[in-house]
């Protein structure tokens, strides 16, 4: 995905697929919660509404061979991936047709095919294999493919996020982390659980080039992580991008949301990475009204027929319950 | 094996015979590698590893920091990614520092995938008591491990078997944890050059006998040997079965001997209480109920931490003399 490539797509070009992006997201997700009420999805739900702009401005800075790996809060993430919607509406519906095999649910989406690993519901233990993934790139002369970790600022009050970033600056493997920054680990804010909330000067201690970026406006977070990608492949090692972000909706289904004041909410919904990047390019006329509400019609339409799917699926038969404990007993069985 | 086999093979330490598995590994396979703490220059901390990145290099015989949860994660991660990691852990209460990786990812990740992905890693942990290292560098926690769906566990006993469950081990496509007690590392046994790969999910019948069964792992092997040897010269035939594979449990073989000996003693240096020696002894009264001539006995390690002290290190894990007397017990309980 080289900016400077003949058959690069416009700014513009870049900009309606960032908005297309984004409120794909946004419909799938509040169906998703719908459906939630409707007891269709059970387990844990966490939704990204709000945090957006992270997940489509970074992913449109990555290609085929790179790899992925998300937290539970990964839906936007496996979308922009390219994991289908039906088959993540399937796996939330714990039907054998979801991209998990219903095994995962909401919290564990995984696709071989587009090289994402999760859906990884243990605060930061999904980092060290991110390094491991950057290492055998290294080793097998994958040099030029990148390993994109999301994980949120709760991860960096874990240990496994210091040990990952101090093997991955020893080891100057290609990996990107991407610290989705929105303020509250659950219901504990930054400022309660980091004795250092300049969470970029935290990381740059590993001697990893780390910065701070608006993570509510999509357009800012495409730049620099087209930037950061272009210097991993390039070998400068691994890097760290603090995306500032906030989540409109409470941690899970099941949060009353009693941490957090209506006006601080109130405040950040006034960023709203899709209503103001839709503001700004209806201003600066780069684009239409029409064009605008195709993309909430074709993200619907899309999410509809997920749902449809999803709906009509078989469920996995209760005498499979045993297959993919070790590679081996599925053989056999 | 028989016995005259064994003679004309050459003898090597537990040690060696383990050094020589990971030498023939790297060397047959450039995906593979190994990582731990201490690996290259110092030898490993229990000079497993001695000389090979001076073969190899420092890429594949790969010094990590102090970082148990991360570099077992890295080895998931770097096998995920195609490689074939072998990751050392200088013993099994450090491995809890990792148990997060271990089993919250390595042995899920396979069924929450749906199938997609595996984990083909080696994990080596050093487990066990006896060098009086006391009770954060002692304990024998592998039955842990065991309990964990998505694991493999194997406790190679002796040197032919430290050789050869490796490249099983490195060739199976899931996660195995492999458990070397301290002890054995300096015992010396015949080892097959040509004996080829073990099948890592049977037990060994380590000695024949007909009047009970002994069932030990790893450390309590030659020690339940030393014991039947004991017994033999008291009249009493004792069966040694070595159980190696501690997830799956073979207890096909486990049932069959216990069949023909009609008794049962089941050692482990690990605590009595919830420990394998209890699954063990829960699936053959399970197996062999109606062929029992008297109740299974456990003989375990005492319920407290591993002390220092040598006496009381001693009388925490079960001794041959124990053992010995545990089975006279069970098979002449008059005498």
């Amino acid at each position: 995905m080289n900016s400077e490539s003949p058959d690069a797509p416009t700014e513009q070009q870049v900009q309606h697929r960032l908005l297309a992006d984004m409120i794909r997201i946004r419909v799938f997700e509040e169906r998703c919660a719908e459906l939630y009420g409707e007891t269709k999805i059970r387990g844990f739900l966490h939704l990204y509404i709000g945090e957006e702009a992270v997940a489509a401005g970074v992913m449109r800075c990555l290609g085929d061979t790179d790899s992925v790996l998300a937290t539970y809060r990964e839906h936007g993430h496996a979308l922009m991936r390219g994991v289908s919607a039906e088959s993540i509406m399937c796996e939330m519906f714990g039907k054998s047709s979801g991209c998990s095999g219903g095994r995962g649910g909401s919290m564990h989406l995984f696709d071989k095919d587009c090289n994402f690993f999760g859906g990884n519901a243990i605060v930061a233990a999904h980092l060290p294999l991110a390094v491991g993934l950057g290492l055998a790139n290294q080793t097998l002369d994958r040099s030029d493919a990148v390993v994109v970790c999301f994980f949120g600022e709760g991860a960096m009050a874990e240990g496994e996020f210091h040990e990952a970033l101090n093997l991955a600056a020893l080891w100057k493997v290609p990996v990107l982390f991407c610290c989705e920054n929105n303020l509250y680990a659950m219901g504990t804010s930054l400022e309660s659980s980091e004795s250092q909330t300049d969470l970029a000067l935290k990381a740059a201690s590993y001697a990893i080039p780390a910065w701070s970026v608006d993570g509510m406006d999509v357009l800012e977070v495409h730049r620099a992580t087209t930037k950061a990608v272009a210097a991993i492949r390039a070998g400068g090692g691994p890097m760290f991008i603090e995306f500032q972000t906030y989540r409109f909706r409470p941690h899970s289904m099941f949060d009353p949301d009693l941490y957090r004041d209506d006006a601080e909410i109130e405040q950040w919904k006034q960023r709203d990475p899709i209503t103001t990047l839709e503001a700004q390019l209806l201003g600066d006329q780069l684009i239409t009204k029409e064009v605008v509400e195709e993309m909430w019609q074709a993200a619907r339409a899309e999410t509809e027929a997920a749902v449809e799917a999803a709906d009509a699926a078989p469920i996995e038969p209760v005498d499979t319950l045993l297959r993919h404990v070790t590679l081996d007993n599925e053989v056999g069985s | 094996m028989s016995a005259t086999d064994a003679g004309n093979m050459p003898a090597m330490t537990y040690r060696e015979a383990m050094r020589e598995a990971l030498r023939e590994a790297l060397a047959a396979d450039d995906r593979v590698f190994i990582m731990g703490e201490d690996v290259a220059d110092y030898g490993g901390p229990y000079a497993v590893t001695k000389g090979l990145h001076e073969e190899f290099g420092r890429d594949r015989v790969r010094n990590t920091p102090l970082s148990e949860a991360g570099f077992v994660g890295a080895g998931i991660g770097a096998a995920l990614g195609g490689l074939r990691p072998i990751v050392e852990i200088m013993t099994v209460n450090f491995s809890l520092l990792a148990l997060d990786q271990l089993v919250n990812t390595a042995a899920t990740l396979h069924h929450m995938s749906g199938g997609q992905f595996n984990v083909p890693l080696v994990v080596r942990i050093t487990t066990g008591a006896g060098r009086q290292l006391a009770a954060q560098h002692s304990h024998s926690l592998e039955g842990w491990f065991a309990h964990v769906p998505g694991l493999k566990v194997i406790a190679p006993a002796t040197p032919e078997d430290a050789r050869w469950m490796l490249p099983t081990a490195l060739a199976d496509p899931n996660p195995v944890i492999i458990f070397e007690h301290s002890v054995l590392y300096n015992e010396s046994g015949p080892v097959g050059p040509a004996t080829g790969p073990i099948d890592i999910t049977k037990a060994a019948i380590r000695r024949a006998g007909t009047e009970l069964t002994i069932v030990a792992s790893a450390g309590m092997v030659p020690k339940a040997l030393a014991a039947a040897e004991q017994v033999a010269k008291a009249g009493v035939s004792a069966e040694v079965i070595d159980l190696r594979s501690l997830r799956p449990l073979d207890v096909s073989t486990l049932t069959q001997s216990v069949q023909r000996t009609n008794r049962a003693l089941v050692l482990d240096e690990g605590w009595r209480t919830g420990g394998l020696n209890a699954e063990v002894a829960a699936t053959l009264a399970e197996s062999c109920f109606w062929s029992l001539d008297a109740p299974i006995v456990r003989l375990a390690g005492s319920e407290v931490p591993i002390p220092y002290a040598k006496h009381l290190e001693d009388a925490a894990i079960p001794q041959v003399d124990d053992i010995v007397a545990a089975a006279i017990n069970l098979v002449r309980p008059e005498q």
